[in-house]
């Protein structure tokens, strides 16, 4: 069983973000960068059906060199092998678009990436990847089984679940559940050092979209406090004042 | 030229977020000057999808057939790429659910049409051009987003824009287009709701606690105010992590993102992580024993004290008023 695993190099979930020039770019000063954690339950889901030389994991993404350190923790975690697609990730349909050439002859059963970005939230990517290889795609999977070559889905829906069975070779978009989060050991960061990472050249793909512009929520003004026994108070503020209930 | 919004229904019926969806697609039209028309897809009865014109839209296109009628993203989004091809329909609105979510970027790939995910408010209209404000960064930020396509896909948050209701009906017609065998190869075993709930990520109220409850038997406190108040579940990671809760009550970066009219925080300290996914709630209350607690400094009202006293109070308050 062949498995790609798409990574995206995103700032750590406790990063405060900021803008620069105009508030027109994410203000990188002092971030830390980790896998997306969402990609990190794909990768560790990855790992688990291939164990026992069950099949490969190759991990990819889109991005320039400075994400090597993030691409290498998944080759420590215990990806086969690593492909950098050597250019900035200007949108989702531009990564998807990377994605989906990279992987066209080369007969994975599988392609796993996170539910979403935390920086981007598209949820586009899994989407746009089916569509370009015309290939099924499910993209908010909580569980994930495989038999031989049709895969069984549990995916989220508002207030429940459905459960899916889809024929490989399938996008699957996986968040909590569908695997624990591994991390890397020490013959893992070892053996990582040596892991092939190739870097391929990007292609060319038309612009649909840009961001024009970040902005940040609106500052909510002081907390009003409620004394704990006055249960009634809050009830009136919330009645009268706000107008929520 | 026109705009397409896709009716998604919940076994047959259909729900606020739709009417949310159609209201905002009607304010788009009106603002290219052009029509609204629906797509909607499965059984429905006739009545409800006449019902689609009080929202503002002229026209629905109803399919119904026996291969369609369960949702499967690659089928759906060739019909509603088909029915945007029919109408000449230059933008397309979907609900961001989670069946929004997987047929999105399938029908804009299918259209060539630039993608704006999670839109929280109108569009600004310039010319061909659409620009969208969307959530960034787990709700830390938004990204202004310029769609430059000449088609353009457009999914909207649930609670983010009102329902207005135009008070007109809309044409029922039939629509057929052919779906390629391949398009159906997802096959649904099975559907489990937890009916009769309101469902978190579209809820208005939305009850939400954290590992100051200590342990899941504690948590009929919460469910009773939650009941009192006609909300939703929610809880923090840890509390899911540890089992206390099922993984789809998270809320928060790593979790569901909500934006409730009022978010109600109790026994939660307020870590970034957690707050980048509730920031939108309109009105936040915390209840916390601990003033320092961060979550107060993003709150609009909150409460001082021990949840297990402070909550059954509140949940008694509400009951006697409801009462009265
Ligand atoms: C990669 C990553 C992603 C994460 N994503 C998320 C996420 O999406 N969502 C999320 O929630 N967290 C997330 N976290 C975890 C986050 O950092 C915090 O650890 C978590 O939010 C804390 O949960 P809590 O507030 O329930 O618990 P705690 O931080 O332990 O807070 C408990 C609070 O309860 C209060 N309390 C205790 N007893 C009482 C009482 N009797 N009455 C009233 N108050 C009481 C305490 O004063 C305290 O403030 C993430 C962390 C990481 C590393
Ligand atoms: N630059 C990237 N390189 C590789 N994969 C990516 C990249 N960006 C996003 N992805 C994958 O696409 C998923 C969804 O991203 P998004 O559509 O931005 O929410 C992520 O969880 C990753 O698996």
């Amino acid at each position: 069983m062949k498995i790609l695993v798409c990574i995206s190099n995103v700032p750590d979930t406790t990063s405060k973000i900021t803008f620069t020039n105009d508030n027109t770019a994410p203000n990188t000063a002092g971030l830390q960068y980790i896998i997306n954690p969402y990609d990190e339950i794909a990768l560790s889901k990855a790992i688990a059906l291939a164990e026992g030389g069950q099949g490969t994991v190759t991990v990819i993404n889109v991005g320039e060199a400075g994400t090597e350190a993030t691409i290498r923790k998944a080759l420590a975690t215990g990806a086969d092998e690593a492909v950098r697609v050597d250019a900035a990730p200007r949108d989702a349909w531009f990564v998807a678009n990377q994605i989906a050439h990279y992987a066209k002859d080369k007969q994975f059963d599988l392609i796993l990436t996170g539910r979403e970005s935390i920086d981007y939230n598209g949820v586009q990517v899994a989407g746009f990847v089916g569509e370009l290889l015309d290939i099924p795609s499910v993209s908010t999977a909580k569980k994930l089984e495989i038999n031989g070559t049709t895969a069984t889905v549990e995916r989220e829906i508002e207030g429940g679940k459905e459960v899916l069975s889809i024929p490989l070779p399938a996008v699957v978009g996986t968040a909590e559940g569908v695997a624990e989060p591994r991390i890397p050991n020490m013959r893992g960061i070892m053996s990582a050092r040596t892991k092939p990472l190739s870097v391929v050249e990007a292609i060319e793909v038309p612009v649909l979209s840009r961001i024009v512009r970040y902005e940040l929520p609106e500052p909510r003004g002081a907390v009003t406090l409620v004394d704990a026994a006055e249960a009634e108070k809050l009830l009136d503020l919330l009645h009268n004042k706000a107008r929520v209930i | 030229m026109s705009v397409l919004v896709y009716a998604e229904n919940t076994d047959g019926k259909f729900k606020k977020p739709v009417y949310e969806v159609v209201s905002y697609a009607k304010a788009i039209a009106d603002s290219l000057n052009t029509s609204l028309a629906a797509v909607s897809i499965g059984d429905v009865d006739e009545a409800d999808l006449a019902a689609l014109g009080s929202y503002g839209a002229s026209t629905v296109l109803h399919v119904t057939s026996e291969q369609l009628r369960q949702f499967v993203n690659q089928a759906y989004a060739s019909v509603i790429a088909a029915a945007a091809d029919k109408l000449s329909a230059d933008v397309v609105v979907i609900s961001n659910s989670f069946s929004g979510k997987g047929l999105a970027p399938r029908v804009a790939a299918k259209l060539n049409a630039g993608l704006a995910d999670g839109a929280v408010e109108l569009p600004q209209v310039d010319g061909g051009k659409l620009t969208v404000k969307k959530t960034a960064f787990s709700g830390k930020a938004f990204a202004i987003t310029e769609l430059t396509s000449a088609k353009k896909v457009i999914t909207l948050n649930p609670n983010a824009f009102e329902l207005r209701e135009t008070g007109g009906s809309a044409q029922v017609e039939a629509f057929q287009p052919t779906v390629a065998q391949g398009d159906l190869a997802t096959v649904i075993e099975d559907i489990v709701r937890t009916t009769d709930k309101v469902t978190l990520p579209d809820a208005e109220i939305v009850v939400s606690a954290g590992r100051g409850l200590k342990g899941p038997e504690n948590w009929h406190i919460v469910e009773e105010l939650a009941e009192a108040l006609g909300a939703a579940l929610a809880c923090s990671k840890p509390v899911s992590d540890a089992g206390w809760r099922p993984h789809s009550e998270h809320v928060g970066q790593t979790g569901i993102a909500v934006s409730p009219n009022l978010y109600i925080a109790i026994g939660i300290s307020g870590a970034i992580q957690h707050l980048a996914g509730v920031s939108s709630s309109k009105t936040i209350v915390v209840i916390n024993k601990d003033p320092e607690a961060p979550f107060f400094k993003v709150a609009d009202y909150g409460i001082v004290g021990d949840a297990f006293e402070v909550v059954p109070k509140l949940t008694a308050a509400i009951k006697a008023r409801k009462g009265q």
